[in-house]
């Protein structure tokens, strides 16, 4: 009898405040966030309702516009499009530059610059997009200016034709030091007799690289892919801070239709149904890489 | 390292780095000379260096901003993240450790409902996280902001030292219980003590995200005195027209933190954020 007390009491203290605060802070919470995606404002059952309007909103996929004219294409295009240019660019870049920096002069240091980008806080990393597209004090402004190419000077977070790019090309300088950072822990697993091997054999180092190294980084690449993708849906802090959205939701994003939604306009249900949308998307991704990494074992 | 002469392979691999090395860091660049030099000096570039001043002047009006000073926001995100650093370490290594070795019903349900957790993205809970901090009368409190942080902490650092604990070698711990000590002599005795790099990697980690979020302040926070640093940043920036000298001086006060992190914790901070990640 007193055994089991023991082992009960023991449960309590070792695992019980934990789930406690799961469940407060959680698992209630959103379980009633996916409750409300089906409720009205009166709190009356509607269905699917509200998922048909939120989805048939021009917020969300604006098809008025996309493709053909300037964003506002809606959130959901806008997430879309920020996977299509960021997802493929920090996965490239972080595998290039983990090869070229491992074997440069210097490469930590530049390794650690390159990092710098995912120490700052994203609110920060949105006033940094911002100040090198500005049109007079930018960065990039300046580098367009040297080369000629006027058309393209202005604040590019003020027209709606740019702001979306220039805050995705932002946020592939703040989140490839997390790519890099990830590759070259994973090069250095590779064995130097691999490549010792295919030089005997004749390769260069082009030929090394996609038959050797980027073959053996696949792990590596399936948490990258993961990682950056969950990244991109979630995007909201830098887009908060850089256009809040704007100019007239050509940047907006889900995270920040959601956030919006709920405590601007005051409607929690089709907040709630944008929410919901976003925990599938990131839950498909969680469990695909949990069963590519094996990670579920007993 | 075997000696090499000079090769063209070598020379273009390291002039590509130092460009690409270049380029990253321009950016940190602009924000530092932003911060320490006049506003005319920069409106026009802050690459033109005919005319140098450096002052110290927008760190002073960056601290004491009247609208959002970052002195009061850096002591509130202080206040706010080392409770919700140390508090989430020491449940979740609880429950680390209990769902490892305790055989009880449901402990395989709750491993897999943390790892589940793991994917929820804070805005599937945003809207009823504010009714239920209301509801505990701790909405727009600091105490709010802290257990949101610590029960979100949890989720990873559990499923963390969880992975952590597996690696240690199970023979010290049959020894200790041998020897008559309960569990929680062998937690505090042994297991600790052994957890003390995977602490420090989740340490390094927990405070800088903790210190670096944005979205939960902005949920639960809403009073101006009470504004956490990064809060206070989009307030800086005005609608229309920035203060650069002030915003960059700004981020750089709010940044300083969690590079400090980085710079003392490198090799646990970098080791975490991998082990986080692959496992």
């Amino acid at each position: 009898m007193r055994k089991i007390i023991n082992k009960w009491l023991e449960v309590i203290i070792f695992i019980l405040p934990a789930i406690i605060l799961l469940l407060i802070f959680v698992v209630i919470p959103a379980v009633k966030t996916l409750s409300l995606a089906f409720l009205n404002a009166e709190g009356q059952f509607v269905g699917l309702l509200n998922f048909k309007e939120v989805l048939l909103s021009s917020d969300i996929i604006n098809f008025g516009r996309f493709p053909f004219k300037s964003p506002p294409w809606g959130a959901l295009i806008h997430n879309g499009i920020w996977i299509a240019i960021h997802l493929p660019s920090v996965v490239a870049l972080g595998m290039v530059l983990a090869v070229i920096l491992r074997d440069a002069w210097g490469g930590n240091v530049i390794k650690s610059i390159i990092f710098l980008g995912m120490i700052t806080p994203m609110v920060v990393g949105g006033g940094i997009v911002t100040f090198i597209f500005d049109e007079h004090s930018g960065v990039v402004n300046g580098v367009l200016r040297f080369l000629g190419q006027d058309q393209w000077v202005r604040s590019w977070m003020v027209y709606p034709d740019t702001a979306l790019l220039a805050l995705i090309l932002g946020s592939i300088l703040l989140w490839t030091g997390f790519s890099l950072i990830l590759y070259s822990s994973g090069l250095s697993t590779i064995p130097q007799e691999w490549y010792e091997a295919a030089e005997v054999d004749g390769a260069n180092s082009i030929q090394k690289f996609f038959y050797i190294t980027v073959p053996s980084l696949k792990p590596v690449t399936i948490t990258v892919v993961s990682m950056s993708l969950l990244w991109e849906l979630k995007v909201f802090d830098m887009v908060y801070t850089a256009t809040g959205g704007g100019p007239g939701g050509s940047s907006t994003v889900l995270a920040l239709r959601m956030y919006s939604l709920a405590f601007r306009a005051l409607d929690p249900n089709r907040s709630a149904v944008i929410a919901t949308l976003l925990t599938v998307l990131t839950l498909a991704i969680g469990l695909l890489l949990a069963r590519s990494t094996n990670k579920i074992q007993e | 390292m075997k000696k090499k002469k000079f090769s063209w392979k070598q020379a273009i691999i390291n002039i590509i780095a130092w460009t690409v090395g270049l380029i990253w860091i321009i950016p940190f660049m602009g924000i530092l000379m932003a911060s320490i030099r006049p506003q005319r000096e920069i409106i026009h570039g802050w690459w033109n260096l005919q005319e140098v001043s450096l002052s110290l002047a927008n760190f002073g009006n960056a601290w004491s901003h009247p609208t959002a000073p970052i002195g009061a926001g850096l002591k509130n995100s202080l206040l706010v993240t080392v409770p919700a650093t140390v508090l989430p370490i020491i449940i979740a290594t609880l429950a680390s450790y209990g769902l490892m070795r305790l055989r009880f019903p449901g402990r395989r349900a709750i491993l897999v409902g943390i790892i589940l957790l793991l994917s929820i993205p804070q805005q599937m809970v945003a809207v009823p996280l504010f009714q239920t901090l209301l509801d505990l009368g701790i909405i727009n409190t600091h105490r709010g902001l802290i257990i949101t942080h610590t029960a979100w902490g949890i989720i990873w650092i559990t499923i963390f030292m969880r992975n952590y604990l597996t690696t240690l070698p199970p023979e010290v711990e049959e020894a200790a219980s041998l020897d008559g000590a309960n569990r929680f002599q062998i937690f505090t005795k042994i297991i600790l003590p052994l957890s003390i790099p995977g602490l420090a990697s989740v340490a390094a980690l927990q405070f800088t995200w903790v210190w670096n979020d944005f979205f939960m302040a902005l949920v639960t926070l809403y009073d101006p005195a009470k504004l956490v640093a990064t809060q206070r940043i989009p307030l800086l920036k005005g609608q229309y027209s920035v203060d650069w000298g002030v915003l960059s001086a700004a981020s750089l006060l709010v940044t300083a933190i969690p590079l400090l992190i980085f710079v003392l914790l490198q090799k646990y901070y970098v080791k975490g954020l991998i082990g986080w990640t692959s496992k």
